[in-house]
Order: structure tokens, then sequence, then C-alpha cells
């Protein structure tokens, strides 16, 4: 048998280990979050974000179109996405016996995790081909990005409705279709809404789909059968000349701005769950 | 009384209930063909992409994936371009290795750090900076890679190393900062949230009389994880094979930061590229031969098989040994 020394010193030196992984993992975080505020708060000022984009190599116009296109995509994209998303929860959640609700299931949680550039290459091969660099296929190839996602959290959110409240419905005399669309959704809302903002953070910065089907430009939107501009696009355009790294920094303040402002009203849509 | 007479509509309701069933059925229906929308979705996908790279699988056929030369534009008109994929599949498996090697051990221990080892308010804390850190976009962190990872290794970190361990051929010749080795770490750092966050779940998820019965004997801290551990041992495996997954498809920050040259590297401070970061690299300019555009189909669907390989697996690992610890907590 060890002594009680040794023991105590290896579970020391483990424990500390495990704490120091904790703050290695956070000094990207912390580097890549204060970068960007150093260098991206310079390249800030009222016309960055409202001038159309100019030329690479001359970096003195806006982001404006940028954060335009951004958010009409994604836009577009929460609303084809949304509600296949949230019905198909409904589903997995309410006939969650069925054998077809666990083939789903399990597709599902293979389409999360397919590679958005994977995703892109599909919205080029489906809508590109056909139309042509649009924010159709944009918007497309990220709703397929947003769909599981949202299915996965409705589903959770409403397995967690205590069957008291769906009794209830029920011996009131509502049908169980009702029941479902009125009382459950209404008590699951809370998660609901947190899956869905969860998808629209992700999706908005992903710029892999986005490459190869919207393409990227330098002027206002203008139509949806157009190639459009976009942030995460921008970022990426900018970073490959020097001269245009400041604008790519102020994009990249923009962009994780946006991102952040929604995981923290994440946090604050879920806080009273966890107390 | 007669309740008929006093409530001529209260039985009727009753009766309707052919009508609420077919009101749940059409619920039914709708939401089960929303729901089948994934089975549409995954097919159609394997659908297109392998029917946009059929050029390619035809004229090159199997040898794809091992040839070694990618020439688009030959320089020689008359011949063909040539085109394989084994530089860019080796591309991937060792900057998905790197990844591996380096972000998992951290990853175990932000786990173990934050379900056996820290207070309650400390983990709740940290379980949102480390969630922040799978929010930040890929492509941030490429240019975070690019204009603070890359300085920062090729001046401080990889001369230590070649010093140390240059005898072995993986850090032998020339250093770039643009390399291999920068996209690996730069995978490193992206699949620990995935990697540590499901590994926290499994480990929270082992029934606390595992835990009680070896305190009870006198165990430190670390014996207890060590218990821990080894309960939950497949799904962390599994949690290993997502952050893998992770690791293979990951496009934009490996794209800036590997400096995307075609070789079969043995150095890891050699330029290289992957299935994905080829595909995001030359796709726009992909614009003249058909069969250029063709065979970057094919790499993707390369990737996709292996991205869908590597995910199912990983689910149905995970799947598996949540069911034997939820039959276990059950049990007891």
């Amino acid at each position: 048998m060890r002594s009680y020394t040794f023991r105590k010193i290896k579970n020391g030196i483990i424990v500390s280990l495990a704490y120091m992984a904790l703050i290695v993992a956070l000094i990207p975080l912390a580097s890549i979050l204060i970068e960007t505020i150093l260098r991206g708060l310079p390249a800030m000022n009222l016309s960055f974000f409202f001038e159309e984009i100019s030329p690479l190599g001359e970096p003195s116009g806006g982001i404006g179109p940028a954060i335009q296109g951004t958010l009409i995509v994604v836009a577009l994209a929460s609303i084809i996405g949304i509600p296949i998303g949230v019905l198909s929860g409904i589903y997995l959640a309410e006939f969650r016996q069925s054998e077809i609700a666990s083939i789903a299931r399990f597709l599902n949680d293979v389409l999360t995790n397919v590679p958005s550039i994977v995703l892109g290459i599909f919205g080029w091969t489906l809508i590109v081909v056909a139309i042509g660099w649009s924010v159709i296929a944009g918007a497309v190839a990220l709703a397929i990005m947003m769909v599981p996602i949202v299915t996965r959290t409705t589903e959770e959110a409403i397995k967690l409705v205590p069957i008291t409240i769906r009794e209830a419905a029920i011996a009131l005399g509502v049908p169980q279709w009702k029941t479902t669309l009125t009382v459950v959704l209404s008590s699951a809302k809370k998660g609901i809404a947190t899956g869905i903002l969860l998808a629209v953070a992700r999706i908005s910065g992903e710029t892999a789909p986005l490459l190869l089907t919207i393409l990227g430009s330098r002027f206002w939107f203008s139509g949806f059968t157009e190639p459009t501009a976009a942030l995460p696009l921008a970022v990426f355009n900018f970073s490959q000349l020097p001269i245009d790294w400041p604008r790519a920094w102020g994009a990249s303040l923009t962009l994780i701005f946006m991102i952040l402002l929604i995981n923290i009203i994440i946090r604050y849509v879920t806080r009273e769950k966890y107390g | 009384m007669n309740i008929h007479k006093k409530f001529p509509n209260f039985l009727s309701k009753f009766k309707t209930s052919k009508k609420r069933l077919s009101g749940d059925s059409v619920f039914k229906a709708i939401v089960m063909l929303l729901a089948c929308n994934i089975f549409l979705i995954l097919g159609l996908m394997i659908f297109k992409i392998a029917q946009s790279s059929w050029l390619s699988i035809q004229t090159y056929g199997i040898n794809f994936l091992w040839g070694t030369t990618w020439q688009p534009f030959p320089p020689n008109p008359s011949t063909l371009p040539s085109f394989g994929a084994l530089p860019l599949i080796w591309g991937t498996l060792v900057t998905s290795a790197i990844a591996l090697f380096l972000g998992v051990p951290i990853s175990l221990g932000i786990a173990l750090a934050l379900s056996e080892f820290a207070p309650k308010r400390f983990n709740y804390i940290f379980s949102f900076f480390v969630e922040l850190l799978s929010a930040i976009p890929s492509v941030i962190y490429g240019l975070w890679g690019i204009f603070v990872l890359i300085p920062f290794l090729q001046y401080n970190v990889f001369p230590i190393l070649q010093v140390t361990l240059g005898f072995s051929p993986i850090f032998q010749g020339t250093i770039r900062g643009p390399s291999v080795l920068t996209g690996g770490i730069v995978l490193a750092i992206m699949i620990i949230p995935t990697v540590s966050a499901i590994s926290r779940d499994i480990f929270a998820a082992v029934p606390n009389s595992q835990r009680e019965a070896i305190i009870a004997l006198g165990a430190t801290r670390w014996e207890k994880a060590r218990i821990v551990m080894s309960y939950g041992r497949s799904g962390v495996i599994g949690a290993i094979m997502l952050g893998l997954g992770r690791a293979v498809g990951e496009t934009m920050a490996v794209t800036m930061v590997i400096g995307n040259s075609f070789n079969m590297f043995t150095s890891l401070f050699e330029p290289g590229s992957t299935l994905a970061s080829i595909v995001a690299n030359e796709f726009t300019e992909a614009s003249s031969p058909p069969v250029y555009i063709s065979a970057l189909m094919e790499v993707g669907l390369i990737l996709f098989a292996l991205a869908i390989i590597v995910n199912a697996s990983a689910r149905l690992i995970i799947w598996r040994s949540t069911r034997k610890l939820k039959e276990a907590e059950m049990i007891r």
C-alpha cells in the first residue's frame, strides 16, 4: 500500500493540473477578445458602419453592406429554418416512441455535425448552379445548418414540460394537437427561444457556406437572386492583404459583438432555470 | 333530472371524438412530414454532391484517392488536368491528430475540474466562458491565428521545439509560421469546448453512489475522479470522436493558417492543405474547366463521407453509454 503522503501529493498535482487546463483554455479566449477589441476599436467610427465597402487594398470605406447582408441572410435563413426546426422538434418529442422518430433523431444529430463547407457545396449544387450566386442560396445553406440545432433544443425543451400540465389540458377536453400547440409550447417557450437564439448565433458567424453561395459583394443589397456581402466573408476577404487588416479587425469586432450580445441574451433568458 | 335535458350538448361533446381524432392525425401528419425533411435533406445532399462530382469520379476513378498531384492547369495545355486527394487526406488526418493530441488532455482536465474538483458557483462561470469559446466564429479564430498565434509560435515556440525534438523528422526543416502544426494547434483550441462540455455532462451523469462508495473507502479526490472517468469511459470516447468530427470539417480557421500548399509534407513546420481548406481556398477560382469544379466536389464528397462516419460512430457510442448510465441509475 502506498503511503498516504504519496497519494496526497499525487492528488494535489493532478488537481492543480486540471485547474491549469481550465486556465490554459481561457488564455486563447481572453487573447481573442482583447486583441479584437484593441485592434478593432481604432477602425470604428460612425461612417464605418454605414458606408459601402471599398475595393480590397483601399481601406477607406465602411462595412455597411456586410452588416446589412448578414442581417438579411440570417433573417431569411431563420424564416425558413425555425418553423421546420420547431415542428420537427415537436414531432420528435411528442411521438418519441415511434421508429421514425428515433431514426430522425439520430440523423438530426449527424446533420448537426456535417462540416459547414459541405453545406456550402450543397447550396452551390442545389441553387447556385440553377440561378447563380444569390442570397437565397446562402439562406438555404444556413437554414439547413439551423434546423438540426432548433429541432434538438425544441425536443429537449418539450420533454421538460411536466406531464401534469398536459393532463390538465386534456382533462378539460382540449384535443391533443391543440394541447401541444398552446399549452405545451407556451410552457416550453423559453427553452425553444434559447435554441433559436443559439442557432442564430451559430449561423451568423459562419463563413464557409457563404463563400460558396452568396459569394460576397461590395455594394448594398440588390435583390434575393443577387450576390451580397456578409460580415464573416468581409473578415475573410480583408484578412488577405496587410493594408486591409485594420478593417478586418473592425469587422471582427462588429461580428463578435453581435454574437456575444445574442449569447448574453441567452444567458439572461435561461438564468432563472438554474437559479 | 335528465342530464340530456339540462345540457343538451353535454354528451354530444364526447361524440365528436372522431372529429378530434382527425384533427390529431392531421397534426401528426404535418409534424411527421416536417420531421422527415431530415431524410430528404440528407438524401438530397448525398445525391447532389455525388452528381456534381460524377465527372471527376468517371475521369480519375479510384486513383483520385491516392493520387499525389494537383494540376488544374497543366503546363502542357493538351494534357488532361490531373487531380489526386492523398495529400489533402494526409493533411486532414495529421491536423486532426495534432488537435486531439493537444486538445483532449486539456479538455478532460477541464471536464474533471468542473464536475469533480471545483465548487458549483465556479462551475457556472467557467461553463459560460467555455461556451463563449465555442461561440466565436471560426473566421475570427483564423484572423487571431494570423496575427497573434503565428508570430508567437514562429518566434517563441517552434525554435524551442526544433532544438529539443529536432532529432525526429517531424520537427525538421525550415520553420514557417503558416504550417500544419499551426493548423493543428488552432484546431486543438477549437475542439476544446466540444470535448470538454460533453465529457463534463458524462461525468455529471455518473451516479453519486460510485463517488460515495470510493470516498467512504478513503479515496483522495483524484482517486475519486479516476473511478468517475472509468465509469464514463465510453462516453468520453464518444466526446473525443465528436471533437474529431469537428476538427475534420473545420474550414475557415485552418484555411487561414495552414499555408495552403499542396504537398505530402513530412515535417510539421511545412505548409499543407486539408480536404476542407482546399475547397474554401480554390472554389471561387474554379471557373474554367468543369473537371476542376468536379474534382473539388469530389473532395467535398470524401469530406462528407468522413464526417458522417466519424460523427455517426460518435453518436452511437455516446448514445449507448448514456443508456448504460441511465440503466445503472434505474437499477439503483
